[in-house]
């Protein structure tokens, strides 16, 4: 459960920090976008350089973002070896029944790793630099111009914020229930696939009725203070777009014409 | 069965940034058959340490003697059902354990996963219920239907019905009320008196002083003092910096002490206090 990098929040200070979080969200998506324009080595030599130039203004250290990538390193490996052996080519430099290895496949391989690379940096980035109250305001903000469809923006952003901070507490829910539970005899992950799943019942029925019980006592202490539907309240937490945030919004501008410049290089 | 610390240090993540030490170099012994209990300010390493004694944790260098079963950074996850049939362990709030559709399988639960056979682990339940202060009619009722203490009450015959020769007990108290508390601690130390090892974590001075043989005081994660409650609680070191409260009648006691009585030591129970009173009363 502490294995997982990505979707985890560290905290520092930077300028990457200091973003507004909306400009974060929106430029990751973005980026992630852009990055299906690149076509040749500059062109992805060049993304490679600008991401890792924000891993370093970001003052995260680089061994972070090479432990998110570990989770995903096996569809990782999959898909550069499908990519590698299976691309169709007119000379191959090595083939075995339907397997061939051939330059152009390899090429694609290396650009798909490079690719890979490139989106969990970007969005490892994000989620490690942004709270994740921060993500859901931003979420919200972003949302708002779907109440035109009558879209309940602010109840779907309370129940993020919400969400997001019963995380750790229902972690550490789990694992005092596995411990009492544990204290009694039961062993996790020992024994076949039925016996293994048969064990997480002692840990779900007591998670699901404090999930409950939570829910509830959090609801009569909403009511209790006044809350009645998202409509109309007032907003605490003010995000503050500011000069530095115009100024990643030109950044990104600029690198999407030179993108779109280095496509056609030869 | 004597429990040993030799020089235990647990860090939680130990190659991350978000780590944090639970326990720093403790060195202590628990005796068999006594009631010790632990105190401590809220992230002191109270319930670190305890966790230890049962393996749920395993500590990152040093051991842990339970009787002749010791516990190392290289401990396996396996085989260590022995050990915890010998340690029962009751957790704060232990009614968010419950699971079962009926009182009885819940409090069979843990006997059963020891190895003990489905009609003695029904025998226990029978007997464990009445143990705890409920009638046999509550086996039959789903645990959810019953009221918070009845369910503490449930919670704890389930750790009872394995037979543990050590009990830990992790504010087993909290959120009950004064009667309900004190029919719980009396309970725990009736199963002393049968010739179990009781060791509690508690923030409760009062309990500490009726109840308690030895006392342990952590902070920051460090075994700052061992001993009997009467020479823990005369220890101004201690007091001064705050480590430890005084239970009731040694507040009173202090009182007291500013209006012309005289303490050689603190009386730390109601009985103590009361003798010293009629005592520096009436003998004059």
């Amino acid at each position: 459960m502490n294995k997982l990098i990505l979707g985890r929040y560290l905290p520092g200070d930077s300028l990457i920090y200091r973003l507004d979080p909306r400009g974060k969200f929106l430029i990751t998506f973005y980026f992630i976008g852009i990055v299906f324009l690149a076509n040749n080595l500059v062109s992805y030599a060049f993304l490679l350089l600008f991401v890792f130039f924000a891993v370093y203004i970001s003052k995260v250290s680089i061994s972070f973002f090479i432990k998110g990538l570990r989770p995903m390193l096996w569809l990782i490996l999959f898909t550069v070896l499908l990519q590698a052996f299976f691309t169709p080519s007119n000379h191959p430099i090595w083939h075995w029944a339907f397997l061939s290895l051939s330059k152009e496949g390899l090429v694609i391989a290396g650009y798909i790793f490079i690719r890979f690379i490139l989106i969990i940096f970007i969005s490892t980035l994000l989620t490690l630099t942004t709270t994740p109250i921060e993500i859901s305001d931003s979420i919200e903000s972003i949302l708002k111009p779907l109440r035109v469809i009558k879209f309940p923006v602010s109840q779907v952003a309370l129940m993020l914020s919400i969400a997001l901070r019963f995380v750790p507490l229902l972690i550490d829910e789990t694992i005092k229930i596995m411990d009492a539970q544990r204290a009694r005899g039961v062993d996790f992950g020992e024994g076949g696939l039925i016996k293994r799943i048969k064990s997480f019942v002692p840990i779900l029925i007591p998670l699901f009725v404090s999930s409950f019980s939570i829910a509830y006592d959090l609801a009569i202490a909403m009511e209790s203070r006044g809350y009645k539907d998202g409509e109309g309240r007032t907003k605490y937490r003010i995000l503050h777009w500011s000069k530095r945030d115009n100024i990643t919004v030109v950044v990104m501008i600029a690198i999407t014409v030179v993108l779109l410049f280095l496509r056609s290089y030869k | 069965m004597q429990i040993e610390f030799k020089n235990v240090t647990h860090s939680y993540e130990s190659n991350n940034p978000l780590s944090g030490l639970g326990l720093a170099d403790v060195s202590c012994k628990i005796e068999d058959k006594a009631f010790t209990a632990i105190v401590g300010k809220t992230g002191s390493g109270k319930s670190t340490l305890v966790r230890h004694i049962n393996a749920l944790l395993k500590p990152t260098s040093g051991e842990i003697k339970v009787g002749d079963r010791v516990i190392t950074p290289e401990t396996n996850n396996k085989n260590l059902k022995p050990l915890r049939k010998q340690v029962g362990m009751v957790f704060q709030f232990p009614e968010s354990q419950l699971f079962e559709d009926t009182v009885e399988k819940d409090i069979m639960f843990g006997p059963k996963n020891f190895g003990i056979p489905e009609e003695e682990a029904r025998e226990a339940a029978h007997k464990m219920i009445k143990v705890v202060g409920l009638s046999e009619d509550y086996l039959d009722r789903s645990p959810f239907d019953l009221s918070g203490g009845q369910m503490r009450r449930v919670a704890i015959a389930g750790v009872l019905a394995s037979d543990p020769e050590t009990i830990i007990l992790d504010e087993p108290t909290a959120g009950l009320d004064p009667v309900g508390r004190k029919e719980i601690m009396d309970l725990f130390k009736e199963q002393q008196q049968n010739g179990k090892t009781i060791i509690l974590i508690t923030h409760n001075m009062d309990d500490v002083a009726n109840y308690a043989e030895t006392m342990m005081v952590m902070h920051d994660s460090r075994l700052r003092a061992v001993g009997t409650p009467k020479d823990i609680f005369n220890d101004q070191d201690l007091l001064d910096k705050k480590l430890i409260s005084l239970p009731q009648s040694a507040v009173f006691a202090q009182k007291l002490a500013k209006k012309n009585f005289k303490f050689e030591s603190l009386p730390i129970t109601i009985n103590e206090l009361t003798a010293e009173i009629k005592q520096q009363i009436h003998g004059e």
